[in-house]
């Protein structure tokens, strides 16, 4: 599955998560491991509305916000839930095990 | 400034991250041993899902409860520092205060204690969010849809998020313990140095930090104390135990904790902007924050919260083994849905029928991006939602039937698909709520919650 000359996120961030925030957004927040990878993909971009929307397979309307976090040298990217928290249909109330896609991101 | 910059430290030891969680007596005394300026828990969130708000039920356990609330009333009373907790029993709600209220009369008894017992409701009419509505004074969160009359109609436990007004009237009116109904978080911890004059974006901020308690500091706990310290310039954070400290990173990395902008912290009457914001580290795990500013909002806007009834809930649990089966499995799900509605024909049409197929995309539903699973075994949860528990009881046996005995191309297992792990195999699950409105409603008077004072 490796593309040639693309690394892995995993290799560079310390933490990947996701979260509710509040019952109709899900957010995720990636950490990174150094200072230079977060520059590094504050400068380049590397985070796009378009690249979360093709990993989660959703549109990017329903992207709501990507925002680079000094303080924390983190990225922090809001979706739509699919799903209301605790709507019939829901799979996660809490929105704690939604990060898995992520951990796929190629740079 | 200047009267500010004459302001004595401010000491607040938050004992834990939701009332009920618990918190080590050691880190407790410990807090205490600073002579702390509060005592304060936040004991609410949105987490737990729709139906603790609807069904008027507390997510934390009542044993567990009484607890917390014991150790932080006979010491607040005892050495006379206010003890305050908002968004009372999770939700926030009626029940939930009463029932938190109750907890609270049943330890002044028991330990003898007296004193004024503030209390703040946070229950809103469906009148006041209809007004509001027609007044084009209610405002929907992202991805949540336009609040209707007839959604208003249908909510039930309508409660707003309660900035830090009405702690502050209740403070002024002598109260010594203070319970409330839902309350924007940092709130119980705002409310008294606000009203002493300290900085807003510095109080406020701090309580963003402290209403999860020592989750914050670094190995991070809910279950743990924290105390912070407010000065006209900025506050410090120190754990309570010694295993635990605050770092600059650990409590940077807080603020981007379950929001989505992690710069503006929204919340009633304003936000709090962090763009300025500096983390320090001081030593001896000490963090010192400085920066955060309140930005007035134009006009005083509330969250509102509620929740309307979905239906009955039943649900069975099951196990496939079989590799043709789950190579399947999709198209033999379709299938069952179509046979029981088939069946059942209008005595299905109110129902809704999920299968939670774990091992496959249990757990992302839609969202995962793996659609051909490896598993050689899945787990099955059958969900029915139906207008009545009669009709969900009802539909669930028929799919579970159906589907234990389905045909599918290729079927060498004759006897049964499923594997149940316990007999009765259906659960009748009872009521299931939804969230209807999480809307901001603008407000002319921010402490119009009805406040009272009960002599213990």
């Amino acid at each position: 599955m490796k593309s040639k000359g693309k690394r892995s996120i995993m290799k560079v961030a310390r933490v990947i998560r996701s979260k509710n925030s509040g019952p109709y957004e899900l957010t995720l927040d990636i950490m990174f491991k150094d200072r230079r990878y977060y520059e590094l993909f504050k400068k380049k971009k590397l985070i796009t509305a378009g690249k979360i929307a093709s990993l989660y397979g959703v549109d990017k309307a329903d992207v709501l916000k990507i925002i680079y976090f000094e303080p924390s040298q983190a990225i922090k990217v809001t979706l739509k839930r699919k799903i209301p928290s605790g709507t019939p249909g829901d799979t996660d109330i809490y929105g704690a095990q939604q990060h898995a896609p992520l951990l796929n991101l190629k740079y | 400034m200047e009267k500010r910059k004459k302001l004595p430290p401010f000491k607040i030891l938050s004992t834990t991250a939701i009332l009920g969680y618990g918190f080590p007596e050691s880190s407790f005394k410990k807090g205490l041993s600073k002579k702390p300026d509060l005592i304060a828990a936040d004991a609410g969130s949105t987490d737990p899902g729709p139906y603790y708000l609807g069904s008027g039920k507390s997510f934390t356990n009542r044993t567990a409860v009484k607890r917390d609330l014991r150790l932080m009333i006979k010491a607040g009373v005892e050495r006379n520092i206010p003890v305050i907790i908002g968004s009372a029993g999770g939700s926030g709600a009626r029940p939930h205060l009463d029932w938190c209220l109750d907890i609270v009369r049943d330890i002044a008894r028991e330990e003898n204690l007296h004193f004024k017992l503030g209390i703040a409701q946070a229950d809103i009419k469906k009148e006041t969010v209809l007004t509001a509505l027609k007044k084009g004074q209610i405002s929907p969160l992202p991805f949540v849809p336009p609040l209707t009359p007839a959604v208003v109609e249908e909510s039930e436990n309508i409660v707003a998020q309660m900035g830090v007004e009405p702690f502050v009237k209740l403070l002024e009116a002598g109260a010594q313990v203070i319970v409330a109904g839902r309350s924007y978080d940092p709130a119980v911890f705002a409310a008294l140095p606000i009203s002493l004059g300290y900085d807003p974006g510095l109080a406020l901020h701090l309580g963003k930090i402290l209403e999860c308690a020592a989750i914050a500091a670094t190995p991070g706990s809910g279950s743990d104390c924290a105390l912070g310290t407010l000065m006209a310039d900025s506050f410090i954070l120190e754990a309570l135990s010694p295993e635990r400290k605050f770092t600059p990173e650990s409590a940077a990395a807080h603020t981007l904790y379950e929001k989505s902008d992690p710069y503006h912290l929204p919340g009633p009457g304003g936000s709090i902007d962090l763009t300025e914001c500096k983390f320090e580290d001081l030593g001896q795990g000490r963090v010192r924050v400085s920066g955060s500013k309140f930005i007035p909002s134009d006009g005083y806007w509330l969250k509102l919260e509620a929740v309307r009834l979905a239906g009955y809930r039943s649900i069975s649990v099951a196990g496939v083994r079989d590799p043709i089966m789950i190579d399947k499995i999709d198209d033999i799900l379709k299938a069952v849905e179509v046979r029981v509605r088939d069946i059942l024909g209008k005595d299905s049409e109110g129902s809704q029928i999920y299968f939670h197929v774990y091992g496959k995309n249990g757990v992302m539903g839609e969202l995962e991006p793996v659609k051909k699973t490896r598993s050689h075994e899945l787990g099955i949860v059958i969900e029915v939602v139906a207008p009545t528990q009669a009709e969900a009881d009802a539909v669930l046996a028929l799919t579970r039937s159906v589907l234990l005995h389905y045909g599918y191309e290729g079927r060498i297992a004759t006897a049964g698909n499923l594997a149940f792990p316990f007999s009765p195999s259906d659960v009748a699950m009872g009521k299931v709520y939804e969230f209807s409105i999480y809307h901001l409603m603008k407000v002319s008077d921010p402490a119009f919650f009805p406040v009272r004072i009960e002599q213990l």
